[in-house]
């Protein structure tokens, strides 16, 4: 998965309220409907890239079920970026979408 | 930056809790505990790996990142090779330049002298009224020496010639006479032998020499056993007793074979007022130059008191060693790095401007990749990578072509002016000159990083991903390569101007009127030696004779002997009065030059008084004097000088000598020297052991040369001869037309190479603006534009550039020829017509650049032109 996806997922699971990563994992893979598997060591460490990057913030506290864990939240920044990157990826996307839906013979530059 | 970095314990335990976690929701799946164990395990992959991923993310991201980044630049490269190797081609010309005169710079300027202490070591000559700068006579020598309180010694030092008879004739050997203790002053010893010792200075004493190492080498086979060894020098027996280290040399020496001790013997040495000695002195500890200036002067203001005829306004002068030997070079390498620096300055721009061109074709592959999240940092880096690839090869290719300037540069310096700069003989490339490449190569990679980095603030990069996004970023790359190329053709236009007026100087000096015609005329240099004329009219009968032989010589017209030849300096000075002029002091300096009966007709000058001397006027006949226009104007301004008397400043009666003749002035100093009063003494009168012989020929001047040797060596064979030469020669390879033509010539080609860049860099901005604008010029045309409205708009366009560059270039061009106005000669620093020369240069080659782009423009299918977009 590209490094800047996995940002985008991170921050979109958290503007739902505080989770931790186990929870953004499972998240991930149950949205995107099991498509979308999310190598753990990678996600830690997206975590805490974004965490330095003050996007997101982290604090111990205690699961549904009783467990320790380690919960992420949303930070204003982060909030902002979530807005200007699922933007921009949008355009993306839509961008890709009309080459590939174009039908029209190749006859001028792209 | 942020704060508390988070521990190791502290992300290894919220790996424990995901698992527990993980385990705890596939219970709930149904999986039995031990399953639900192993199961998270796996899906989390290797734990240790995540957490050494963690604890080496800060520390090698970066290094990942940056050979990524390197490997991604050269891929990139290797697509574009012709854009790599313009780059670096371009660049390796800037750099190769800049290194290379730096290499000069610091073998001249930056590498102390090789002597002990070199700064300390200071050269002391006396001073004139006129001249700053004149030699010490040698009582004037000792007394300095003995009261000075400055110096921990002080030695002198001359040119002495010697001839070394050999089978096919007396060969002239350069040799410098010194005082003993000069070597241990500037701090060197022998490799072999012993140095002087100061009871070889009297005189009387045994004759010692010490040979330079080279001579060692070629004359006596490197031998140990050279020491003791006798060797005859103009008919006198000297003993070797040491030989000097091999890197040693005396740039104010003559370059010479042999070092004799000073022994206080010929006629000069004898006099006060004879000026024949140089003197280098070391400074005592804590002794500062102008301290021993002043003491210096004190005591020269003491010898004017007791001596006043002959030391009148004799003061003194004190100067670095280092200056002296380097400080006329210094200026002109300076001048000559920093018409390097601005070739370099061009090619970076150039490079920039390539780079900036580069990345707006790259628009959309960068917006994509910050759209997925890379940061601005990261895509800097990037840049940075690309620009440092760049860089290192254009960093090597440099190096590699500024060795190869040097070798040329080194070969193309004749063997006359390197004795004169021994110290470029150490010319190569060595850590000084490394340490210089890296410190313009890293500059060259933060001015393409800073560059490109402000190309990418400023152009919004979410415009790449739009496909309208390309009008407003093509008007943005108009704005900043068109003010990247208005800085090339700014620099350029002042390195044109600078090669224009230095070419300028060049040919008004090789162009000055020398008053005689320099062509036909060939030049001997001539030095009879002691042993065999001990008697003056030994000498004039021998000169007699030899200008017989030498006028009988089929194609020659005239033959004369002279001093010193025209040209070459007003070195050679005597003080005079005027008998029955009230004498206040001041007496007249002039020139003196001994000359033949002949000389005059054979320089085909100009009688305009009087007569010439005749061959019959010798020591046996009243003294008799020809003078020039300039002396005859300045002191007999209304008067006929033509039978008044001149004489010494004492007015001793050997002196007087009558005036028989005013001759129209030429030039006996230099080209760039103003033409001073001169004296012409008969040769007959005033023989000296060493002249130069000057042929007037029928014929091609050089062809005389080898039959004039023969006559002399037939006349006698312990005469020595210097290599002939011709007059136009002699002129063209002095010393102030060598380094005119040296600057021109670099400068020149500077200039050129600068030219090309900036016509290339030009061309790019119009093309790739053109290009940009096709689909404009398409809808131009299909509302009618007529092809040449098309031409002119490209060339306005052009035009505006190089208007712009030529108006700013101006400006500089006049500064910077204000700055280097002591290298012009016959030429003003803001000379228009070089100026307008060099803008119209610019306007063609503008012309030049744009054609292109606008014959393609005018040649655009409006149909297709419409549908590209």
């Amino acid at each position: 998965m590209l490094q800047g996806t996995l940002d985008l997922l991170i921050l979109k699971i958290l503007v739902l309220g505080p989770c931790h990563g186990q929870g953004v994992a499972r998240l991930i893979q149950r949205q995107s409907e099991e498509v979308l598997f999310v190598d753990h060591g990678s996600l830690y460490l997206a975590l805490q890239r974004l965490e330095d990057k003050k996007w997101i913030t982290a604090k111990w506290g205690v699961s549904e079920n009783n467990r320790k864990a380690r919960f992420y939240s949303l930070t204003a920044k982060g909030r902002e970026q979530l807005v200007e990157k699922s933007s921009e990826w949008q355009r993306l996307t839509r961008a890709m979408e009309l080459i590939l839906r174009n039908v029209r013979p190749r006859s001028e530059e792209v | 930056m942020f704060g508390r970095k988070r521990s190791r314990d502290d992300f290894a335990e919220e790996i424990t809790a995901h698992l527990e976690l993980e385990a705890d929701e596939l219970k709930r799946e149904g999986l039995t505990d031990e399953d639900a164990r192993r199961q998270s395990r796996i899906e989390f992959g290797n734990v240790r790996v995540a957490q050494e991923r963690f604890y080496l993310k800060d520390r090698v991201e970066w290094l990942d990142h940056w050979l990524r980044d390197v490997s991604f630049a050269i891929r990139q490269l290797v697509k574009n090779p012709g854009f790599g190797a313009t780059a670096i081609l371009v660049l390796a010309l800037g750099i190769g330049a800049s290194v290379a005169i730096f290499a000069f710079v610091d073998a001249a300027l930056i590498k102390p002298l090789p002597y002990a202490d070199p700064q300390r070591l200071v050269r002391v000559t006396e001073s004139e009224r006129v001249a700053s700068l004149v030699n010490i006579s040698y009582l004037d020598y000792e007394d300095w020496k003995r009261q000075n309180t400055v110096f921990s010694s002080l030695d002198a030092f001359t040119d002495g010639n010697f001839l070394l008879s050999a089978p096919t004739g007396a060969e002239p050997l350069r040799g410098e006479r010194v005082s003993a203790g000069f070597f241990r002053t500037l701090g060197v010893a022998p490799v072999l032998g012993r140095d002087f010792d100061p009871s070889e200075e009297v005189p009387g004493a045994p004759n010692s020499i010490m040979l330079s190492y080279g001579t060692w080498q070629r004359r006596f086979g490197g031998v140990k056993d050279v020491i003791g060894q006798s060797v005859k020098l103009s008919g006198i027996s000297y003993t070797i007793i040491g030989v000097l280290p091999q890197d040693f040399d005396f740039a104010l020496g003559d370059d010479p074979e042999f070092w004799a001790a000073l022994q206080p013997v010929n006629s000069c040495e004898k006099l006060r007022d004879c000026h024949n000695l140089f003197a280098v002195g070391r400074l005592k500890d804590g002794v500062s130059v102008q301290t021993a200036l002043a003491n210096a002067q004190a005591i020269a203001r003491q010898l004017e008191l007791q001596y006043p005829d002959s030391n009148r306004d004799r003061g003194a002068s004190v100067m670095p060693l280092s200056d002296a030997i380097v400080g006329e070079i210094r200026p002109i390498l300076l001048l000559l790095l920093g018409g390097a620096g601005l070739l370099l300055l061009i090619a970076c721009v150039n490079i920039s401007s390539l780079l900036v061109v580069r990345s707006e074709s790259r628009k959309r592959e960068i917006a994509v990749r910050g759209a997925l999240g890379a940061s601005l940092a990261r895509l800097a880096c990037q840049f940075v990578a690309e620009g440092a690839v760049l860089v290192a090869g254009g960093l090597l290719a440099g190096l590699a072509l500024a060795d190869v300037l040097m070798q040329i540069l080194r070969r193309l310096i004749s063997a006359q002016m390197m004795a004169a700069m021994p110290y470029l003989r150490g010319l190569g490339v060595n850590t000084h000159v490394l340490l210089f490449a890296s410190i313009l190569g890293l500059l060259a990679l933060i001015l393409f990083s800073v560059t490109l980095i402000f190309h990418l603030l400023f152009s919004d990069m979410r415009d790449g991903l739009a496909e309208g996004g390309r009008s407003s970023t093509g008007t943005l790359w108009r704005r900043v390569g068109g003010r990247l190329v208005v800085i090339e053709l700014a620099t350029t236009m002042v390195l044109l101007t600078g090669a224009g007026l230095l070419g300028k100087s060049l040919y008004r000096l090789l162009h000055v009127d020398v008053g005689f015609p320099a062509d036909h005329l060939a030049t001997l240099s001539v030095r009879l030696p002691d042993a065999a004329f001990p008697k003056e009219v030994q000498k004039v009968d021998f000169t007699r004779r030899l200008i017989d032989r030498v006028e009988g010589l089929p194609a020659v017209r005239a033959a004369a002997v002279t001093s010193r030849l025209p040209v070459t300096c007003g070195c050679n000075s005597d003080w005079v009065r005027i008998v029955g002029r009230p004498y206040n002091g001041i007496h007249i300096t002039v020139n003196e030059r001994e000359v033949s009966a002949g000389f005059f007709r054979t320089l085909h000058a100009k009688l305009l008084a009087g007569r010439y001397f005749t061959d019959a006027e010798d020591a046996s006949k009243p003294n008799v004097v020809v003078i020039n226009h300039t002396l005859a104007r300045k002191y007999f301004p209304q008067e006929d000088p033509v039978g008044k008397q001149i004489g010494d400043p004492t007015l001793s009666p050997s002196s007087i000598k009558q005036i028989v003749g005013v001759v129209e002035d030429f030039r006996d100093g230099a080209l760039d020297e103003e033409q001073g009063p001169t004296v012409y003494y008969p040769f007959n009168q005033n023989p000296s052991p060493n002249f130069s012989l000057m042929v007037r020929t029928s014929q091609d001047e050089r062809t005389i040369l080898p039959a004039v040797a023969t006559t002399i060596r037939e006349l006698n064979r312990d005469v020595g001869i210097e290599q002939g030469s011709t007059m136009n020669e002699q002129i063209n390879s002095s010393q102030v037309a060598y380094f005119h033509r040296s600057t021109a010539y670099l400068v020149g080609g500077f200039a050129a190479l600068a030219l090309v860049l900036s016509t290339v860099g030009l061309y790019g901005v119009i093309a790739y603006s053109m290009s940009r604008r096709t689909r404009e010029i398409g809808v131009r045309m299909a509302l009618g534009a007529q092809r040449w409205s098309i031409h002119r708009m490209v060339f306005r366009e052009a035009g505006w550039l190089a208007a712009i560059g030529i108006a700013i270039g101006s400006v500089g061009s006049v500064a910077a020829s204000a700055l280097m106005r002591k290298f012009l000669f016959g030429v003003e620093a803001w000379d228009l017509p070089t100026l307008a020369v060099v803008a119209t240069v610019l306007v063609v080659s503008a012309l030049v650049a744009s054609y292109v782009p606008a014959h393609r423009a005018a040649s655009v299918n409006p149909v297709q032109a419409l549908h590209a977009e």
